[in-house]
């Protein structure tokens, strides 16, 4: 042992003595990424401390309001997907009645963005809980009046992004380098000089995502109803989803 | 002698003594100081773990794991930095419900030290964020953001030095461009300062002035574009004195850190895990004496 003290005190002296020199720098780095899986078991004490607002959540979120008979996500489609469609006529068939109360009006389109779809849905049960997950934003559907050189703004908007930007009420189809090669709203052709009535979100309609084109609209009208809660609505007058996949906006 | 190399004599000598006489003299990597740095970003409001029947990530994530986790390397190592690249908020009704209070108090409980504000925590307005400043313990820090003329004012740091085991570690932050991502009634007049500019002056700072050993930027910026867009990459190679850039808003699941060469020709760090809260980044740096570096140069283990 006597011979391990003597190497101790030399170690912990060297120690000392290298310390002096505080002109350190990095030698070596290492990365990695740790998963986060069931196999770490949850800390109690943070687990504790969620229970009651967990708990809060729960019971408002999770009555059933609907069956989904198979997953949707939103990667699944080119130009348009089952779960795009759904959210895209969820507000035609939600907000055209409330905007027809209003102003007497119809909603011609609807587009929403690409983006704007922040979760799947899984098949089963569908609840409050699938909507906020597919919907956790508090935006509100507008419906903007705008001319019908901007909804060809609207189209070179498409034809940049590529994008599967749900829509309804519009039939839109491009050639395979996503040029449009007819474009058609309620199945008539776009006049430059008439106006339309294009339900949106409100985040979009103030120029999110860059659609531009919804900015100094004609006219603009607030129906204070969430985008969320016309899905929630919707799935509560529904039994069964059944939105696919079509041909509304697609390239050949 | 250089210490390196006595460690290595002393270790033979040692292994002659019995196993009971070396429990009190465990060994050390031979290195003079480990710094651990933990990383989050856009953990959007997911406080529960993903459920087994979830379509994309069953079973992942979690608050509570995380805890753990975090929990476990600090025991291991308490010269350890928490840090998180924004969007702490929106995404589960945690957020609708709760504003992001639940969001903050977990992270304070996990001792988070530092966090930087993504586009998505101005959701409820800068008004809503500020709300719910009460109940962060950490700091918030950015550096290109201009907050004078908003309620934020004097609520965020420019920059901060963590001091661990004697080593200077200098944070600062940087977030994205908020015109058309976010509406401007939201932001009100937060003012978005170049990055870039930014981000050489910031680490200049931190480097030169106040003698950090490392520097780390907190980004939202994104780890990449196709378009002219300022990325976390284009950033790594436009500047220098950066050592570690920690990305989000991309929602890039990098299983390593990307090395880049910055200006200066040195390597930096750019790593990014995801979203969701369904990864830890970890990035251990091992210092050591300059003269003893010299010889072999900077071992990067990704």
């Amino acid at each position: 042992m006597k011979l391990f003290k003597l190497i101790n005190c030399v170690f912990f002296a060297l120690i000392i003595l290298s310390c002096k020199d505080d002109s350190i720098e990095t030698a070596k780095v290492k990365g990695q990424r740790i998963a986060i899986d069931n196999k770490i078991e949850s800390n109690a004490e943070i687990k504790e401390f969620i229970t009651p607002f967990k708990e809060h959540l729960n019971k408002t979120l999770d009555s059933t309001l609907a069956y989904n008979p198979r997953a949707m996500v939103k990667s699944d489609g080119d130009l348009n997907t089952a779960i795009g469609n759904l959210m895209a006529d969820v507000v035609m068939e939600q907000a055209g009645p409330v905007f027809k109360s209003r102003t007497g009006n119809e909603i011609d389109m609807v587009l929403l963005n690409h983006g704007g779809i922040r979760a799947g849905l899984n098949k089963g049960k569908i609840s409050t809980r699938s909507a906020y997950a597919l919907m956790p934003f508090e935006n509100e559907i507008v419906i903007a009046e705008i001319s019908g050189a901007k909804i060809k703004e609207m189209l070179t908007y498409l034809e940049r992004a590529k994008t599967a930007h749900p829509v309804s009420g519009i039939q839109i189809i491009m050639n395979k380098n996503y040029k449009v090669k007819s474009a058609e709203i309620k199945g008539k052709k776009i006049e430059k000089d008439k106006t339309y009535f294009v339900a949106t979100s409100d985040y979009l309609q103030q120029g999110g995502d860059n659609m531009l084109f919804f900015k100094n609209p004609v006219g603009l009208t607030k129906i204070n109803y969430k985008l969320r809660n016309a899905i929630i609505d919707y799935f509560k007058k529904v039994d069964t989803l059944k939105v696919t996949k079509d041909n509304r906006f697609i390239r050949q | 002698m250089k210490r390196r190399n006595f460690i290595q004599q002393t270790s033979a000598a040692t292994a002659f003594i019995g196993i009971g006489g070396l429990s009190t003299f465990s060994f050390k990597p031979n290195y003079k100081k480990h710094i651990t740095i933990l990383h989050t970003n856009d953990v959007h409001s997911h406080i529960e773990p993903f459920g087994p029947d979830d379509s994309r990530n069953p079973n992942m994530g979690g608050v509570a794991r995380r805890a753990t986790l975090i929990e476990q390397i600090k025991n291991e190592n308490p010269n350890t930095l928490l840090l998180d690249a924004g969007d702490i908020f929106q995404g589960t009704p945690y957020f609708n419900f709760y504003g992001g209070e639940l969001e903050f108090k977990l992270m304070s409980k996990m001792q988070y030290d530092a966090a930087t504000i993504g586009n998505h925590d101005f959701d409820n307005g800068i008004d809503g964020l500020l709300a719910q400043l009460p109940h962060a313990k950490f700091s918030f820090i950015s550096s290109n953001y201009d907050f004078s003329n908003t309620v934020l004012d004097g609520h965020t740091h420019q920059h901060k030095v963590f001091t661990k085991d004697g080593v200077k570690i200098g944070v600062f932050g940087l977030g994205v461009e908020l015109q058309g991502l976010v509406n401007d009634s939201l932001y009100k007049e937060t003012k978005y300062l170049d990055p870039i500019e930014i981000a050489q002056d910031q680490s200049r700072i931190l480097k030169e002035e106040k003698k950090c050993d490392l520097v780390i930027c907190l980004s939202h910026l994104g780890y990449k574009y196709n378009s002219d867009k300022v990325s976390d990459l284009k950033l790594a190679k436009a500047t220098e004195n950066i050592d570690l850039i920690i990305g989000g808003h991309t929602h890039t699941f990098l299983e390593k850190p990307t090395v880049e060469t910055n200006k200066a020709g040195k390597k930096v760090l750019v790593n990014q895990v995801g979203c969701y809260g369904l990864y830890l980044g970890r990035i251990d740096f091992y210092l050591d004496d300059k003269n003893n570096i010299e010889a072999n140069g900077l071992k990067i283990e990704v």
